[in-house]
């Protein structure tokens, strides 16, 4: 009968058929044993990056209230925090941590403890002397002025470096996989192993000059989302919500439908920054048109994780993996829908140059990506530190700090944006109107940009003590609620 | 659960090739996709664009410039200000005088390219056209709220430094009585003039053909 409790623990599509027992189990607990100092290194760098870019971020939306403030000192002025900012949240925070939930979910995918562990701790280490490297150099002002490609070239080095060593382990647990079927997740992770070296590579090769340096530009910085962050976050949810629910994804077909139209439109967007620019038109509307074309990826993969989701709302009362990760989900059909007609060029005459561009890009990379990292952290954790998070509360309270300041924060923007366009497009008006109408929202922004500053110090307080099993001993599951089926079953699956 | 191969009746030879066969298409997929959007986005506009003529109206930068156009990656102005007018009956820019609308061939000595994507504060293509006077630079760059109220510009107090009394090469900020430091002056730095001759010398408004007049126009109304 203790077998049978076990057997509950749900399993993704492609193993769902295999019966179960003990010794899967033991499988599980051996491959999630060969990664975890890997694994909680990049998500302890990973986490201390989310820390010092938020308060990056967060000073630099104060200066937009207050351009006075700690203006004095040129390694603080808002030109240079700005760009700290982007680079540590996505080099630091997202990519760390994006690692650290790949290098797991491979592992649990490929069936197989991962390979080549040495690769990872070379890899994390090349990959913060990176970022480090490079934002102190953007404090000192050596800044290679394009946006997404700040970092000097010895910084960006290190972190391609430690990308390669990165992809060299996965890649080889790949190879030494024990299933047949590759489950989607695993899809996105390996295109992304490609992917990227690639884009990094031919972005560097330092041919292009006057414009095309732009369009290298946008469709390098669009394609890091592309190639790198979108399938990270892609491929956590793909895992965690048939997972958390227990049931398998609402259909195979439409996995590999959005898989290859992503691959197919996405890296075709990135010429939509430069709307109304110095281009060729036929670039610009190719960009549009591939914009639009996200559509079918985008529904795709929406009508398969949230098909997959309905029916089980209940669920995110108490799973607060299952919450972040819904949250996520839903949020990648909301910014990629937005972006979509965000690049229409009657939409972009108004929204392009804005804080509405500002806002959208929050939503993409905190609303879809960072819900889904924590939500990655919040299950992986306790499975390989073999220690519950000690205060299910304040996950809770993360969770609406974090919600509830993005949602402030990209609503704020979207609106303050839109009027600012508006007005900057009236000539009767002079410029300075549109910057003082964006004035309250700015404010507005702050606010939602405490919020989730504080809900990261909550995650951050949380994450120190579990990493030391330290707060209360829990010996069920760090649901939001007792769940009772899991008290009637006696199940002990962790958040 | 490994399912053994026999019970579906594959050799197991065959099976490992027909998944490194998978494996491999799957590769291939992956990088073509990638490759053939560089090829359209980026490789062959580089190869239309590369045959681009400077046009005679538009001047290689200083080498004053060039050093104060690396004082303006240094400061991050690129975040709040673009350098790309947009064509006509495509936003105010026409009806604010921004400028004519720039051609590939207005950028062809940027390296790096400044075309931006944020209007915090309004484009500079031609802010040297527009705002010809240094003092007005001056007072801007070390207070933007002196000549401009309401900006939430930064201020760059960094690009001046205090006398007694200014040289004859010094540039001096003609502070109003009320902000002025008593019995001192407040002069640019070297930075401070290079990036003022930068923004001066940003002047596009030279004619061009309307061949090279290639930019995204589509829009009409």
């Amino acid at each position: 009968m203790a077998v049978q409790t076990i057997t509950k623990e749900p399993f993704v599509s492609f193993a769902s058929d295999a019966a179960e027992d003990v010794s899967e189990k033991q499988v599980r607990v051996q491959i999630d044993e060969s990664v975890t100092s890997p694994v909680v290194l990049y998500f302890a760098t990973g986490i201390g990056w989310l820390l010092f870019g938020s308060l990056a971020g967060l000073a630099a939306a104060i200066k937009f209230n207050l351009p006075e403030w700690l203006g004095g000192t040129p390694f603080l002025t808002f030109g240079r925090i700005r760009p700290v900012h982007l680079n540590t949240v996505m080099y630091g925070w997202a990519s760390l941590a994006g690692a650290g939930m790949i290098v797991w979910l491979t592992g649990r995918l490929c069936r197989v403890a991962v390979q080549k562990t040495w690769a990872l701790y070379v890899s994390a280490i090349l990959w913060n002397l990176g970022v480090l490297f490079g934002v102190v150099s953007l404090f000192f002002g050596y800044n290679q002025g394009m946006e997404w490609l700040e970092f000097p070239r010895p910084a960006g080095g290190l972190i391609a470096l430690g990308f390669l060593f990165f992809a060299y382990s996965i890649i080889s647990t790949f190879r030494k996989r024990q299933v047949e079927h590759l489950y989607v997740s695993l899809w996105y992770i390996l295109a992304s192993m490609l992917w990227f070296p690639i884009l990094y590579t031919v972005a560097n090769l330092g041919i292009y000059d006057g414009v095309t340096e732009a369009a290298m530009n946008w469709w390098f910085a669009h394609n890091a989302l592309a190639v790198w962050f979108t399938p990270v976050g892609l491929a956590g949810a793909y895992y965690f919500i048939p997972k958390v629910i227990g049931r398998p994804i609402y259909s195979y077909y439409l996995g590999l439908l959005g898989f290859w139209a992503f691959a197919l439109f996405y890296n075709w967007n990135g010429i939509h920054h430069l709307v109304g620019g110095p281009l060729p038109t036929w670039l610009v509307t190719v960009s549009i048109v591939a914009s639009v074309m996200m559509f079918v990826p985008v529904m795709a993969v929406a009508v398969n994780h949230h098909l997959t989701t309905l029916g089980h709302f209940r669920m995110l009362k108490y799973s607060p993996t299952l919450r972040f990760v819904v949250f996520g989900s839903m949020s990648y059909t909301a910014v990629s829908l937005q972006g979509s007609i965000e690049s229409l060029r009657s939409f972009s005459e108004v929204a392009h140059f804005t804080h509405y561009t500002i806002g959208h890009a929050h939503l993409g990379v905190y609303g879809f990506l960072s819900m889904i990292l924590f939500g990655a952290v919040y299950y992986i954790m306790p499975r390989i530190a073999k220690w519950e998070w000690p205060y299910p509360k304040l996950i809770k309270l993360h969770f609406w700090m974090s919600a509830g300041g993005i949602a402030l924060y990209v609503i704020a923007m979207c609106i303050g944006g839109w009027i600012q366009g508006t007005m900057m497009n009236d000539p009767s008006l002079p410029f300075i109107a549109s910057v003082n109408a964006t004035k309250s929202y700015l404010w507005a922004r702050s606010v939602g940009g405490t919020m989730m500053l504080i809900g990261h110090l909550v995650f951050a307080y949380q994450f120190v003590l579990i990493i030391y099993r330290s707060g209360p001993a829990r010996y069920v599951p760090a649901w939001f609620e007792v769940r009772p089926t899991a008290a009637l079953t006696g199940e002990t699956k962790s958040a | 659960m490994v399912r053994s191969s026999a019970d579906r009746g594959i050799n197991r030879g065959d099976q490992i090739g027909m998944m490194f066969f998978r494996s491999f298409i799957f590769f291939l997929g992956v990088l073509a996709t990638l490759l053939i959007g560089w090829a359209g986005l980026v490789g062959i506009p580089n190869m239309m664009i590369s045959e681009v003529q400077p046009p005679k109206g538009l001047e290689r930068y200083t080498y004053e410039q060039s050093f104060g156009r690396s004082i303006y990656i240094r400061e991050g102005c690129l975040y709040c200000h673009s350098q790309q007018v947009r064509p006509v009956g495509y936003g105010a820019d026409q009806a604010r005088f921004w400028g004519r609308p720039s051609v590939p061939a207005d950028y062809i000595y940027d390296k790096p390219h400044l075309l931006g994507t944020m209007r915090t504060g309004p484009d500079l293509f031609n802010i040297g056209a527009r705002q010809p006077s240094e003092e007005w630079h001056l007072l801007h760059l070390y207070n933007p709220r002196i000549v401009s109220p309401g900006s939430v510009m930064p201020p760059f107090p960094w690009l001046f430094e205090e006398k007694i009394t200014a040289g004859p090469e010094d540039k001096v900020v003609a502070l109003p009585d009320s902000i002025a430091p008593k019995g001192k002056v407040i002069v640019a730095t070297a930075e401070g003039r290079a990036l003022i001759a930068y923004l001066i010398g940003m002047n596009h408004t030279y004619p061009v053909s309307q061949a090279s007049a290639s930019n995204d126009t589509t829009k009409k109304k």
